[in-house]
């Protein structure tokens, strides 16, 4: 499996992504998608860089890249796994599905495991809702999640 | 010969294993020397059947599901490959009777056609609509369209027609159609679905929609939730461009318009449209309070067309086939088609296309067939988190978005997500205040105070404090956000919270001692 740790951070590949992008209308969230892709989150020392290129606040940016769930200032663990936690799924037990994950990855939502191993986040609807519950591990989709289903993919991110 | 084999690449077959199936075909064609060849279609929406596996015979399409990698070997030892029984034969899929019953319009290609292959989607009547639309006067595109009587289907429910006429009216130097594909709703996935197995007729939709309005550029907004969806849209649209449908001339009329995919990060709000707008615009996903309306002032500031994707996609089957032969289906000011998304526990969970009108009760127990665990039904939560709870009682009601509006709930994107009696509506009250304070954008104060005051009120009449009370308070804080609040976010969040509370008022008294004790 691929891994999510970053690179060693690069001012000048930042601005060489937001030179890329900045012909784009309303460029800032492709920039911030394409920055967290390349080193598996926003870093804080990104946001001038941005910020100067697009002649917005430092603070503009920050706002920004802080109000959408899905960019992260510190890399995740190895492994992601998502599970959803919204009415669909809690419908098929999706409350039980939820706890049993914590207690298995030995983390909390939104944590990532001391070794790095994986990071366990919350995610309100994977749109497989009539496959619930359903979770995601490293960008591919898993329906009918049961306790069995957690414990195999808590050994293959340990692994 | 070579044999074509369906295998789905929606996501929802994914999740259930469709790529582990296709890969032990391809392994065993190859050992056992069968020429197939392997065509990753849409889901035609039956997911307890999923992955179904459909074979091109001489008699037609067969279909087998639903198949784990495991029944691949027995699957050839059968030689499904001409069509023949095995314990996992389904016949032809069209006769499935909840395909069968349906009315699919919209959706009527998804399933069936290769995704990325432009002649299937002609070969099926795609295109068709763009056609006639390159030939139409952009006035008589808007007519068509509003005569069609087709309204929003993200929820809102306004007239698509009447939106597109202002802004054909409004001037501007340019102006875009924004393809709202935030598909947030639990319970809802036929954004999804159209994206993963027509998603030309999305792009057709959006063409017809730009020639209608003078808009040469089209964005479509979609969640980063679809992974899927995003690549398939992607390469879709990469075609098109090829293939002259998109471009400086689309279908060589002269007139240009062309689309982008823009991935969202997750913010549940922005599915509102002018949170959307901002988003698009690099900004924080706030709601904008209107007027202006965005087909004023929208992306940029300029007239700009928001629909949600189903609406869209409805599009191209109207200027195909008439106004009124999309109108004549439905009942009341709802017509034409709306494509019902049956969720949570259920035995047969999908995706059922049909004109407006039938009962909840036909959608939950006759096609729906119960719930999954076997247990009675509860309630049902109708149009995603801001949907109200519909107990069996009221399982009379009509699919219309009038009746719906009538017993305080919503139609919203249509999805159904079902529960059976173990489901604590209190918790679910709960639950609806948690995710509105989660997603609040914060502009408005009833929204962003009145969510995170909801669940610890509603927390309170779970550990038995001053139930009574409490329960007048959440009451009085549901009619402050439903009025006070600026978009469907905090007003809503009260339909889910007071229709569990005035349905299922016992959940609300129960003794926690008692509770405690057990």
């Amino acid at each position: 499996m691929v891994s999510n740790l970053s690179p060693d951070f690069s001012g000048d590949r930042v601005a060489a992504i937001v030179d890329e992008l900045v012909d784009l209308e309303g460029p800032l969230l492709p920039i911030l998608h394409a920055v967290q892709e390349e080193f598996g989150c926003v870093p804080q020392d990104a946001l001038p860089v941005i910020a100067k290129k697009l002649n917005l606040s430092r603070a503009e940016v920050h706002g920004v890249m802080s109000f959408y769930h899905d960019f992260r200032e510190q890399p995740a663990g190895r492994h992601t796994v998502k599970i959803c936690r919204a009415e669909a799924c809690q419908s098929m037990g999706g409350d039980r599905i939820a706890e049993h994950a914590k207690g298995r990855f030995k983390v909390d939502f939104g944590q990532t495991a001391p070794d790095g191993s994986v990071t366990l986040e919350a995610v309100y609807c994977l749109g497989l809702c009539a496959c619930a519950p359903a979770a995601m591990v490293d960008g591919k989709v898993v329906g009918r999640v049961d306790e069995a289903r957690i414990d195999a993919i808590s050994s293959e991110v340990r692994s | 010969m070579t044999v074509t084999v369906y295998i789905p690449g929606d996501s929802g077959a994914l999740a259930l294993g469709a790529d582990d199936v296709a890969q032990a075909l391809a392994d065993e064609a190859t050992k056992r020397g069968a020429e197939i060849a392997i065509v990753r279609n849409g889901s035609r929406g039956l997911y307890w059947l999923e992955p179904m596996v459909e074979v091109a015979t001489d008699a037609g399409r067969m279909a087998y599901g639903p198949v784990a990698a495991g029944d691949v070997a027995s699957l050839f030892d059968a030689d499904f490959l001409s069509g023949d029984d095995h314990a996992l034969s389904l016949g032809d899929p069209g006769e499935i009777p909840f395909l069968k019953n349906q009315t699919r319009l919209t959706f009527a290609r998804c399933g069936i056609v290769d995704p990325l292959s432009l002649e299937d989607y002609e070969a099926h009547g795609g295109l068709t609509g763009l056609h006639k639309a390159v030939a139409m006067t952009a006035s008589d595109i808007v007519q068509t369209v509003t005569d069609s009587g087709l309204r929003g289907r993200g929820g809102a429910g306004f007239p698509t027609g009447i939106k597109w006429k202002t802004v054909l009216d409004a001037a501007g130097p340019q102006k875009y159609i924004v393809c709202n594909a935030d598909e947030g709703d639990s319970g809802t996935f036929a954004d999804r679905m159209i994206m993963e197995g027509d998603p030309f007729v999305l792009i057709e939709g959006m063409a017809i929609a730009g020639l209608a309005t003078a808009a040469t550029k089209g964005y479509i907004y979609l969640r980063s939730e679809y992974p899927d969806a995003i690549r398939i849209m992607n390469s879709a649209i990469g075609i098109a461009r090829e293939k002259g449908v998109l471009g400086v001339s689309v279908l060589g009329s002269g007139k240009a318009f062309d689309i982008e995919v823009r991935v969202g990060a997750g913010a549940y709000v922005c599915g509102e449209e002018t949170s959307l707008l901002n988003s698009l615009e690099g900004k924080r996903g706030v709601v904008r309070a209107k007027p202006p309306l965005p087909a004023h002032e929208g992306f940029m500031a300029r007239p700009t067309v928001v629909n949600n994707v189903i609406s869209l996609a409805s599009v191209p089957v109207i200027l195909d086939k008439g106004a009124e032969y999309y109108r004549d289906f439905g009942m009341g000011r709802s017509r034409g088609t709306i494509p019902i998304q049956i969720a949570g526990n259920v035995k047969h969970g999908g995706l059922y296309e049909t004109a407006f009108g039938l009962t909840l009760g036909e959608i939950v127990d006759v096609i729906g067939g119960g719930t999954a665990t076997g247990r009675p039904v509860k309630a049902v939560q109708v149009g995603g988190p801001l949907g109200a709870y519909f107990p069996r009682e009221m399982f009379d009601t009509p699919f219309d978005y009038e009746a719906f509006a009538g017993k305080d709930g919503l139609i919203g994107h249509a999805g159904i997500t079902v529960f059976d009696d173990t489901a604590d509506m209190m918790k679910q009250a709960r639950f609806a205040f948690e995710f509105c304070a989660i997603e609040s954008c914060g502009k408005c104060t009833p929204c962003r105070i009145g969510a995170v005051r909801g669940a610890e009120t509603v927390e309170k009449i779970m550990q038995g404090i001053e139930p009574e009370k409490n329960i007048a308070l959440v009451e009085d804080l549901c009619n402050t956000m439903k009025f006070g609040s600026l978009c469907a976010l905090g007003g809503f969040t009260p339909y889910p919270v007071m229709s569990a509370l005035t349905h299922f008022p016992d959940d609300f008294r129960k003794n926690p001692f008692l509770q405690a004790a057990e």
